[in-house]
């Protein structure tokens, strides 16, 4: 059986005359919390969703949990959790109705109840989506892309506009899951938020991964600050890579 | 199979998301209703509206006026000179009368004779005139009013405002959803999940077709036992004819989402399909009003064959295989844009 969790080589996609990712490469590990960093445009989103086996790829190989896209889909879909960036869940149905159906995708997969407590949201299980705040909203994602019990966790931008408590509620649903032993692909525009969650990293620009490793080791290797006055930060990585901030919004 | 199967929830989500939507209520449920009743009320039994008959006033007029009085099928308005096309543009009157100028000389009757009530009330004022005049009738028939069941403007009125609704539901229902789904990126969502694509579009359906019968039935409960429209034909036939129109409607609507992905884009699709038919497809007015190299193109549009269909089986008791035509139109408005919605359908 294969040890890693993801393995793609040499990707590419191209929109017409944009190539949004460009001869990518990557391999995550079982039980490992990968980030892809990268500022808006690099080719994250749509890495992510070759991934996903939303896209095809025009060109390059793609290996998820041992299986292909194209050949095991079903077997695939049923070992996966997804969140994607800026889906909005149905306002008029219920944080347990929403859950119930979701989970109905799945032949086996956890709870209704155990779900509510994974994310903490056990106190809104009747309330409506419509009225729920946005970090309750994204728990939510978070519970509906769990409720299959996946192996491997996909989550395009999950902390993007939350503020720093959700940020921390949602960091804890996915502390809690890889002690379990589950294999987290993250994408994400916060470096504090990477050093924290991510046990590798990718900086990825123009649509190819530019440098790889553990947040330590990039630091170590890029992130020297020219002005002593802080430790070095993945944020000083990103500058000395391509010299612009992650976040240019 | 239990209530956590897929295509359960599916159409539950679809239930829940309709019913808690009070607007969606209102004009599945509460509409027609208002619909049917206004324009019972604008439009009512053809024998009891007397023609509207304009007089123009003069010292000559009093003579007409006199003459006219004692009909009690018309009524005089009195209009002065230079209002006279205005009121009959408008329709506040049927026919202008201008008296003669000298007692004796014969009246002046202004009206469009390409409308039918004009026509009727110069009918019925010549009529009125002469006789006040000095004819004499040869004889007087008997006359026996009958009021044949159905045969009112709102009993013709609610079949058509039931396949209007069958259609605006169907369409909207599904099509609104879908793409309000899409611009959610709620479908792409579903799609990255194990969920079959299949049973989605299915739910869709189903969860449409289980509000349809409460959707005929108060419109048609409404007009039988407010209104007092017969209902000619069996229970059965009635939903068999809206189930199949409900099913074309529904396949249109998933036809017109199946790539729209804006409220305004989804919008402009509906209306655009639903507009001609609103008008062409005897809703309010018999499609026989239209000329006949239109008849073609109207005949087969699936407004027409709903409305044809459920008028047919309601007022005149008509048995399904008398209306294999429509029937047959429909289905093929069933098949035709579902799978043509099936090619084109885009999850994300």
């Amino acid at each position: 059986m294969s040890t890693s969790a993801v393995r793609c080589e040499r990707l590419t996609k191209r929109y017409g005359d944009l190539t949004a990712v460009d001869g990518l490469s990557l391999t995550v590990r079982r039980g490992e919390c990968f980030g892809l960093l990268g500022p808006n445009g690099a080719g994250k989103t749509t890495t992510i969703e070759i991934l996903e086996g939303l896209l095809t790829p025009d060109e390059g190989d793609v290996e998820v949990l041992g299986l292909r896209w194209g050949r095991d889909d079903d077997a695939l879909r049923q070992r996966l959790g997804i969140q994607l960036q800026e889906t909005r869940l149905a306002e008029k149905l219920s944080v347990e109705e929403t859950l119930r159906l979701f989970r109905s995708f799945y032949r086996r997969g956890r709870t209704i109840d155990e779900l509510l407590g994974i994310v903490e949201l056990e106190a809104k299980r009747h309330s409506w989506v419509g009225k729920l705040s946005g970090g309750q909203r994204q728990r939510l994602a978070i519970a509906c892309a769990l409720a299959g019990a996946p192996d491997l966790l996909f989550l395009d931008e999950p902390t993007t506009g939350l503020d720093p408590q959700s940020r921390r509620q949602l960091w804890g649903v996915l502390e809690r899951f890889r002690a379990d032993g589950g294999t987290v692909v993250l994408t994400t525009h916060y470096m504090d938020e990477a050093e924290v969650l991510c046990d590798r990293v990718a900086v990825v620009d123009c649509g190819h991964v530019i440098a790889q490793g553990s947040p330590q080791e990039l630091i170590a290797q890029f992130g020297t600050p020219k002005v002593v006055t802080h430790h070095g930060t993945l944020e000083d990585v990103f500058m000395a890579l391509t010299g612009r901030h992650l976040r240019d919004d | 199979m239990t209530t956590d199967h897929p295509l359960i929830q599916l159409t539950l989500a679809r239930l829940r998301e309709f019913i808690r939507e009070p607007e969606a209520l209102f004009w599945t449920f509460i509409f027609p209703i208002v619909i049917s009743v206004t324009l019972a009320a604008a439009f009512p039994g053809e024998s009891s509206r007397p023609v509207r008959v304009g007089l123009v006033d003069s010292a000559a007029a009093e003579a007409v006026r006199s003459a006219l009085a004692g009909d009690d099928g018309i009524t005089i308005v009195e209009i002065a000179p230079d209002e006279e096309l205005g009121a009959l543009r408008e329709g506040d009157v049927h026919i202008v009368v201008v008296a003669g100028e000298a007692p004796g000389d014969p009246p002046t009757y202004r009206f469009d004779p390409a409308r039918d009530e004009s026509r009727l009330a110069r009918l019925a004022v010549d009529a009125a005139l002469k006789r006040a005049a000095g004819r004499a009738d040869p004889w007087q028939a008997r006359e026996e009013p009958l009021v044949v069941p159905g045969s009112r403007y709102i009993d013709w009125l609610i079949p058509g405002i039931l396949g209007m609704n069958i259609m605006s539901t169907g369409m909207w229902g599904v099509g609104f959803s879908i793409a309000q789904a899409r611009l959610r990126k709620l479908l792409k969502l579903l799609a990255a999940s194990p969920m079959r694509k299949s049973q989605y579009l299915l739910a869709q359906m189903m969860a449409r077709l289980m509000f349809l019968l409460p959707e005929a039935a108060v419109p048609l409960g409404f007009g039988a036992l407010v209104l007092g429209m017969p209902i000619a034909g069996s229970l059965g036939s009635i939903a068999a004819v809206c189930l199949i129109g409900a099913l074309a409607f529904t396949a249109l609507g998933l036809l017109t989402a199946s790539r729209a992905s804006t409220i305004e884009a989804i919008s402009g699709i509906l209306n655009l399909a639903m507009l001609p038919m609103w008008v062409l497809s005897g809703v309010f007015f018999s499609t026989a009003n239209f000329p006949e190299v239109a008849q073609p193109f109207i005949q087969a549009l699936p407004l027409t064959a709903l409305n044809d269909a459920l008028r047919a089986v309601i007022l005149e008791g008509a048995k399904l295989s008398d209306i294999k035509g429509e029937l047959g139109i429909l289905g093929v408005w069933a098949v035709v844009p579902f799978g043509v919605a099936l090619q084109l359908f885009r999850w994300r």
